[in-house]
């Protein structure tokens, strides 16, 4: 029973399935605000209000040729893919949504599952620089050098945003900074600061506009994954969306107050919070232009850095202060 | 590491064929070499074998942004060999219709910018404001892109005053709408910091390589045809010139829509002054022999043709300077010490029509870089040569 249990908790909810679904879903309403943002209509003809039309794009991308080139290191440019994806959903099943129990410690819930998560959602990065340096295309180099540099740009602002409510929450467990915040529901308003810089260092790691350096079309073609088709393309596609929704989910889960009330309500705050990361997101992404890569870096050392060091400052003064 | 990449022929940013190679050393870029010749299609042959009214419509179709100004610059100068004298009311109209193209022409730019810089929003919003003059071009001439209304010795349709109407009423919101991007344009502080600083172009050095249009007028120069040789009905407007001092990408946004700004109020001016009269007058069939030099302040800058005529029907040489052409030894000197990000940003900003500026064809040999000149009929005997030699036949049936 615990195997089949272990196996639906993988697979069905709140792995792969649920994932995938709800990804999709989060896809399609980021397209949708965006577009609407711009005057436009976004998907309309898939399903109601073009509901299944990412998963449409998914199912497209499947059917395409996919091709490998000669010159490629092919173990790797095959793998990766896969890889990626299974890392970005693996931090999706430690998100505190569905391990809301706080007595017992379970393999998906337990002390540092923060860093955990953290250091899974670095990965997709490094991956999607192998897998640009291993398919040997020059716009794919200069992408996978763009994905590396502003890595050092963001990183180190959304660790310091991230962890700061952790501290004041005393806990580097998830589902105990949730639950401290739902106690004290006005220290939320501590991390405010710490918030704005974690959505602005999302943005980065989602190489979304203005971070969509790696892969801007006008400049580098496809950049990173210019040689990529087919069905690897579409699990890089389908990684960048699951990505979307388990940063959107930990920064809800921190800095939001996570997710009250057990397994049905909590997965009403779930949705509710995370499309509104999404929509921040979706907001960042329609009202700014692409910058340059040396302005990323000079931006989050310049302002993003020392702003997540005074939420530090202010968080340590408060925890002095309140106990 | 220093290395090569190819911009195009075939690349995301070029809206058509142009061979951009880059040299680059990290994100810096050293050296820019341009190539044409992936777009010829032999236009100023074919006016040769056309009557002058027929080469009406062939030049517009030399553009498919500024076809307005190919025509009336191509009219304006056979107006002059066969010194015609059109009608007051039809030149008014020749020129309400270039202004109008010419806002239509910078919204289109406008939002290229926007999108060249990976601003999308921008890019929707100056599409979605396009329109309103694309009706209004609609109203008057029946067409959206090629308008046709040109003919030698004046234009074909005349407006009445529903027209009059609704072209003032759609520059309101257009002006409206443009002092909107004039804003974002000048403070959206990711756009900023895009384009300020970026393609330095000098003042001194814009001269020196002849850079034409909006390129110069960001780089401190205010040339334009309008006001220098004011043609037809340019001095009887109230106008100016915008210039910008800053030399950069920034500085051509800001004067395109300042000359936007300035378009609108030249509209309005002909609507109100348009004089009664005819539309056009009768244009006869030949050309005394002779040779004219027309110049026109085209969207992109100043537009040249040269025609010749032998006393015939047809010219016997038409000779097209687009503006495009004038701007790329300028664009060499831009895109040097760039970085990659910009390489897009500043070749859009001289607003490249890339067609336009098709002259010629280089043989280039892929294995040794070497370049000649061939005759057509040598072209044609080579590939034949090689059709025949080639070792693998495949035969291709036309299915039909």
């Amino acid at each position: 029973m615990a195997v089949l249990r272990t196996l639906l908790y993988l697979v069905v909810y709140p792995g792969l399935v649920f994932l995938f679904v709800y990804s999709t879903f989060a896809e399609w309403f980021d397209r949708k605000v965006y577009a609407r943002l711009q005057n436009r209509m976004g998907p309309t003809h898939t399903g109601r209000s073009g509901l299944l039309q990412p998963i449409a794009d998914f199912v497209k991308l499947l059917c395409k040729e996919d091709v490998v080139p000669e010159a490629a290191d092919k173990t790797l440019f095959n793998l990766l893919p896969i890889f990626g994806l299974a890392v970005v959903a693996t931090a999706g099943l430690l998100l505190p949504v569905w391990n809301f129990s706080l007595a017992a410690s379970s393999p998906a819930s337990f002390a540092g599952d923060i860093i955990v998560v953290l250091y899974l959602l670095s990965l997709p990065t490094l991956i999607l620089f192998l897998a640009a340096w291993s398919s040997t295309n020059l716009f794919s180099t200069i992408g996978g050098a763009r994905v590396l540099t502003m890595l050092f740009g963001y990183e180190v602002p959304l660790f310091l945003a991230v962890l700061s409510p952790a501290i004041l929450a005393n806990s580097w467990r998830l589902a105990e900074i949730a639950a401290f915040y739902q106690r004290r529901p006005v220290l939320i308003l501590a991390n405010l600061l710490g918030f704005v810089i974690a959505v602005i260092a999302v943005q980065a790691k989602l190489e979304r506009t203005p971070f969509d350096i790696p892969h801007a079309e006008t400049e580098i073609v496809g950049g990173t994954l210019t040689e990529y088709s087919g069905k690897k393309l579409a699990l890089f596609r389908l990684m960048a969306d699951v990505e979307m929704v388990v940063a959107s989910g930990l920064l809800a889960a921190v800095f939001l107050g996570g997710f009250p009330g057990g397994a049905l309500l909590g997965f009403v705050y779930f949705v509710v919070k995370t499309l509104f990361v999404i929509f921040l997101l979706s907001l960042l992404r329609a009202m700014t232009s692409r910058i340059r890569v040396d302005q990323v870096v000079s931006m989050a050392w310049r302002y993003l850095a020392p702003l997540a060091v005074l939420q530090l400052l202010i968080v340590i003064l408060l925890k002095g202060f309140l106990s | 590491m220093k290395f090569q990449v190819p911009i195009g022929p075939q690349h995301p940013a070029l809206k058509e064929p142009i061979s951009l190679r880059m040299t680059f050393e990290g994100e810096v870029i050293t050296d820019a070499d341009i190539r044409l010749g992936y777009n010829h299609r032999g236009i100023e042959k074919l006016a040769e074998q056309k009557t002058w009214i027929q080469n009406i419509y062939l030049t517009e179709r030399i553009c498919g942004i500024c076809s307005h100004s190919h025509t009336s610059c191509y009219v304006q100068g056979v107006e002059k060999l066969m010194e015609l004298e059109p009608p007051r009311r039809g030149l008014y109209l020749r020129y309400l219709v270039a202004e109008l193209e010419r806002v239509h022409s910078h919204l289109l730019w406008l939002g290229v910018a926007g999108h060249e810089a990976g601003f999308d929003s921008f890019f929707m919003y100056t599409w979605r404001d396009r329109e309103v003059v694309m009706d209004l071009l609609e109203t008057i001439s029946g067409n959206r892109v090629h308008y046709a209304i040109n003919t030698i010795g004046g234009v074909r349709r005349d407006i009445d005053e529903q027209q009059k109407a609704k072209i003032l009423e759609g520059v309101v919101t257009l002006r409206e709408r443009s002092e909107y991007y004039f804003r974002i344009g000048a403070s959206e502080p990711s756009f900023v910091g895009r384009l300020a600083g970026v393609g330095k172009l000098p003042k001194e050095r814009a001269i020196a390589l002849c850079a034409v249009g909006p390129t110069t007028r960001a780089s401190g120069v205010g040339i334009d045809v309008r006001k220098e040789d004011p043609y037809a009905v340019y001095d009887e407007l109230d106008f100016e010139v915008p210039v910008s001092d800053s030399c950069d990408v920034l500085g051509r946004v800001v004067v395109r829509v300042k000359e936007l700004l300035e378009s609108y109020k030249m509209i309005e001016q002909m609507i109100r002054k348009l004089p009664d009269g005819p539309v056009a007058v009768k244009a006869p069939r030949r050309a005394k022999p002779n040779e004219v030099v027309s110049r026109y302040e085209a969207p992109r800058g100043e537009n040249i043709h040269y025609i010749k005529s032998a006393g015939g029907d047809k010219p016997e040489r038409l000779k097209v300077r687009a503006p495009t052409l004038g701007n790329y030894p300028a664009t060499v000197e831009m895109l040097k010490n760039g970085f990659i990000a910009d390489i897009p940003l500043i070749f859009a900003a001289i607003d490249p029509c890339i067609c336009c500026a098709e002259r010629t064809v280089t043989l280039v040999s892929a294995r040794t870089g070497e370049e000649t000149v061939v005759t057509m009929s040598d072209l044609r005997r080579r590939a034949k040569a090689r059709d025949s030699q080639a070792s693998l036949k495949r035969n291709a049936v036309w299915p039909f």
